[in-house]
């Protein structure tokens, strides 16, 4: 018994080894996908952003009707540059809600004043812990996610104009 | 020509290292007193050889001598000259000949300086050092030649990566390298000692040196590369998790647990077999780690050059290398006598405990850096590990670390009792206690494991004092100063950790020049943006005033840097140090309208973190001396007798 438990290491050893070479042998996919899109939405409950309005929570995406999430900051200066297409999706009767990332109530409510303010809710994520979860990896980011809190689309980066007419088909295929 | 020279010492060495390991080989059969007479001088001829093409290919570099592939890659004439001799090793091919030199430096050092070791394992010792080197030598000749022509040379070389155009470079790796390769010492001390069947204190005695000298080097590189990183990557943070961080880190958890399984052995006779394992362990891990980062097979913030066939090569040599260990333990690690037992509360117990939660650190490492490419394999998943799942699962265990850490030399050898342990921790308990009720009471909501490591590191900074109490300070042997001094550095470095952790205030803001930002004590007013250039840059410079209440203003000037070869923007944090912390600035983006990006941190006592570290590899330096001093005096006692 004790003869065969020597062994173990190197048979350990050799699973790890066979691992590596299959790893290196598979040719590298380098592109990120959203591993999110298709699942639901992480459970969180955030406090509100600004004052005198609602903070935002999980159960929020699961009133049967879809809704556009966007993930953004004061600080963020891409966040800026798509105010104008966020303002253009509300319009069209979008409602979207917002999650702000590392910021601060009065630097939010400048930053709305100065920009526009497309949002229902706003969470404040303090510490980019619900970004995280969502599989978010920087500002601004835009999620679609269906009534049932499913979420159906990721939008990378800025809205630009030129993006529009994507993130409305993705959203009335969400209905 | 000189390029030409550069590869002609090269196979020279390699030839050399091939001598080497047959003259060893033969001579162990045959006990041939010539062939084992010439393993020696071979060591230090080969050690000389290597080392003369590393100088030959910093000379290249500082010439920029760009008829030569590798520099016309990777340097730029107008490169200060610093930064053309660090690109030496700031590229794959300059850097594997580095890993290689300091191999058969460090196997040269053996064969000249060590004297404590019976003859054949010695021999048998420079034997698995030269197989070593042998193939990494093959791997630099035939899929990483450092010395390749270009023809025709172009007329301007491409230039460092700007990440690395920083005097870090030129420290950096070249310490880590000497710890992280240094310690493939030990895993040739044991496969020798495997061979020969020798394995008991005056093995151990004689190992020790050499792992803590490899183990110094690491724990400084470690420091150096995480401060490095802190301050040149602009994120504010000092570990990230990466594979690359990882990969060395890896080998410094084995060879701290290796550390102190080699005093067991030394003092106690203990702990033969896991000895022997854990000096394999701790080189296999440099060399797993060395294919982690030079085949590119996991994603990381250290973009080397991505090249399967080179992984390929290493992942064979590993194979090779690491299973032949392995498989030589098998079989002979039976036929090492026990060696003595003990009781477990006792100094053995608790070196035993470090020896199982360090270890148990190393799998958690090793499992969280392999994991996406396990999951890659089996599913097709791509995913990344990050801080959340290092952090729950190693802070846990590094806390229950210090504390044993802080109680290990406190117990006795053989065996103690309880009662009389506590006795001696009473102090540093009453400590840890006031530590957790003032923060309870002070700084209440913080989170338990910046709480935790707070009230451990008080605890802990005060155990690892207690040894010299109630001692004649100046009669204390050197290497338990040594001890003592890393243990402190232990719960200095765990104090900024956790302040860093629970203090840290952080705003980002997007700010015109004029306007005025507070983080934590400080008031930043944002002065003005100018640009401004370097031999090889320009770039885009804040002014920043920072004022703390009523106290002196003074000016930082973060920057946001645009290298012309290659064409790459980078930000050049502005960092203030201050007894109780850093101030520490960024200049971000700019919105084409007068407003600017700022991140901005204040981080209390986040310097001990690095002080920390310096501590422990200057412990490591006090112990190494000690044991030294006292080997040479017992060798002059013996002599005498």
């Amino acid at each position: 018994m004790r003869r065969v438990i020597l062994w173990a290491p190197l048979a350990v050893f050799l699973i790890f080894a066979i691992l590596l070479a299959t790893g290196l042998l598979k040719p590298s996919d380098q592109a990120i996908r959203s591993k999110l899109v298709g699942k639901p939405v992480p459970e969180f409950v955030l406090p509100a952003g600004v004052e005198g309005r609602p903070g935002l929570s999980s159960a929020d995406m699961k009133g049967g009707e879809p809704r556009m999430l966007n993930i953004f900051a004061s600080w963020c200066i891409p966040c800026m540059a798509e105010a104008p297409q966020l303002a253009e999706l509300e319009r069209r009767g979008i409602p979207i809600d917002a999650i702000a990332i590392r910021d601060r109530p009065e630097d939010i409510a400048a930053f709305l004043e100065r920009w526009g303010d497309p949002f229902q809710r706003i969470g404040s994520d303090r510490n980019s812990s619900v970004q995280l979860a969502l599989g978010s990896s920087g500002v601004p980011e835009t999620f679609i996610i269906d009534g049932q809190g499913i979420i159906r689309h990721q939008h990378l980066g800025e809205i630009r104009p030129e993006h529009l007419p994507e993130l409305v088909r993705a959203f009335e295929a969400a209905r | 020509m000189i390029a030409e020279f550069g590869l002609a010492a090269l196979w020279v060495a390699a030839a050399l290292s091939l001598l080497q390991l047959v003259a060893a080989a033969a001579g162990l059969r045959s006990d041939s007193e010539a062939l084992l007479g010439s393993v020696r001088p071979l060591a230090v001829v080969q050690a000389a050889a290597v080392a003369l093409a590393f100088a030959v290919l910093i000379l290249l570099f500082l010439r920029t001598d760009l008829s030569v592939l590798l520099v016309a890659a990777n340097s730029h004439s107008a490169k200060p000259w610093i930064y053309k001799f660090a690109g030496t090793w700031g590229n794959h091919e300059g850097s594997m000949l580095l890993w290689v030199a300091v191999l058969s430096v460090a196997g040269g050092a053996v064969a000249l300086f060590e004297r404590k070791l019976q003859q054949r394992t010695l021999i048998a010792t420079l034997a698995a050092q030269a197989a070593i080197g042998l193939g990494f030598y093959a791997f630099l000749l035939f899929a990483s030649n450092p010395f390749a022509r270009l023809d025709p040379a172009p007329a301007e070389g491409q230039g460092l990566n700007p990440l690395l155009q920083d005097p870090g470079l030129a420290f950096h790796p070249p310490t880590l390298y000497f710890g992280y390769v240094g310690i493939s010492i030990a895993f040739s001390f044991a496969v020798g000692a495997l061979i020969t069947r020798d394995v008991g204190p005056a093995f151990a005695r004689a190992m020790r040196p050499w792992v803590l000298a490899a183990w110094i080097m690491l724990t400084l590189g470690i420091t150096a590369g995480s401060y490095w990183a802190y301050y040149e990557l602009g994120w504010g943070g000092w570990w990230f998790w990466d594979p690359v961080e990882n990969a060395s880190l890896m080998p410094w958890l084995a060879a701290t647990a290796l550390l102190h399984s080699v005093s067991v052995l030394a003092t106690r006779d203990g702990l033969r077999a896991w000895t022997i394992m854990l000096a394999v362990v701790a080189f296999s891990m440099s060399m797993i780690g060395t294919f982690l980062v030079r085949s590119g097979i996991l994603t990381s913030v250290h973009a080397f050059a991505v090249d399967p066939e080179r992984g390929t090569f290493i992942l064979a040599l590993l194979g090779i290398y690491i299973g032949s260990a392995l498989a030589l333990y098998a079989v002979r690690i039976a036929t090492v006598r026990q060696g003595a037992t003990f009781n477990l509360l006792s100094r053995e117990g608790s070196l035993v405990a470090n020896n199982l939660l360090l270890t148990a650190l190393l799998g958690i490492v090793l499992v969280g850096t392999l994991y996406p490419l396990a999951l890659e394999a089996a599913t097709g998943e791509k995913l990344s590990v990050g801080p959340p799942y290092f952090n729950s699962t190693t802070g846990p265990l590094a806390l229950i670390l210090v504390a044993i850490m802080a109680a290990g030399p406190l117990i006795r050898w053989r065996h103690d009792q309880l009662r009389m342990v506590v006795r001696r921790l009473a102090i540093p308990l009453a400590i840890a206690a006031t530590a957790l009720v003032g923060l309870l009471v002070f700084q209440p909501g913080l989170h338990i494991l910046p709480l935790l490591g707070l009230v451990f590191a008080a605890g802990a900074g005060a155990a690892s004092i207690a040894p010299l109490v109630k001692r004649n300070l100046r009669r204390t042997p050197l290497f338990t100063w040594g001890m003592v001094v890393a243990h402190l550095g232990v719960a200095v470095s765990l104090a900024g950790m956790a302040s860093e952790s629970a203090f840290t205030r952080e705003r980002l803001v997007a700010a015109r020049p004029g306007e005025t930002v507070i983080v934590g004590p400080y008031t930043i007013r944002f002065d003005s943006v100018d640009p401004v250039a370097g031999p090889n840059w320009s770039a885009i410079e804040a002014t920043l005033t920072a004022r703390r209440g009523q106290g002196t203003p003074f000016t930082l000037h973060p920057q946001a840097r645009t290298f012309s070869a290659p064409p790459m923007e980078t930000s050049e944090a502005a960092i203030a140090t201050r007894l109780d912390g850093q101030l520490y600035t960024v200049l971000g983006k700019s919105d084409g309208q007068g407003r600017w990006q700022l991140r901005l941190w204040w981080k209390p006592l986040v310097t001990l973190i690095w002080l920390g570290g310096g501590m422990i590899a200057f412990g490591g330096l006090l112990s190494l001396v000690g044991h030294l001093r006292r080997d040479r005096r017992s060798a002059r006692r013996e002599a005498f007798e």
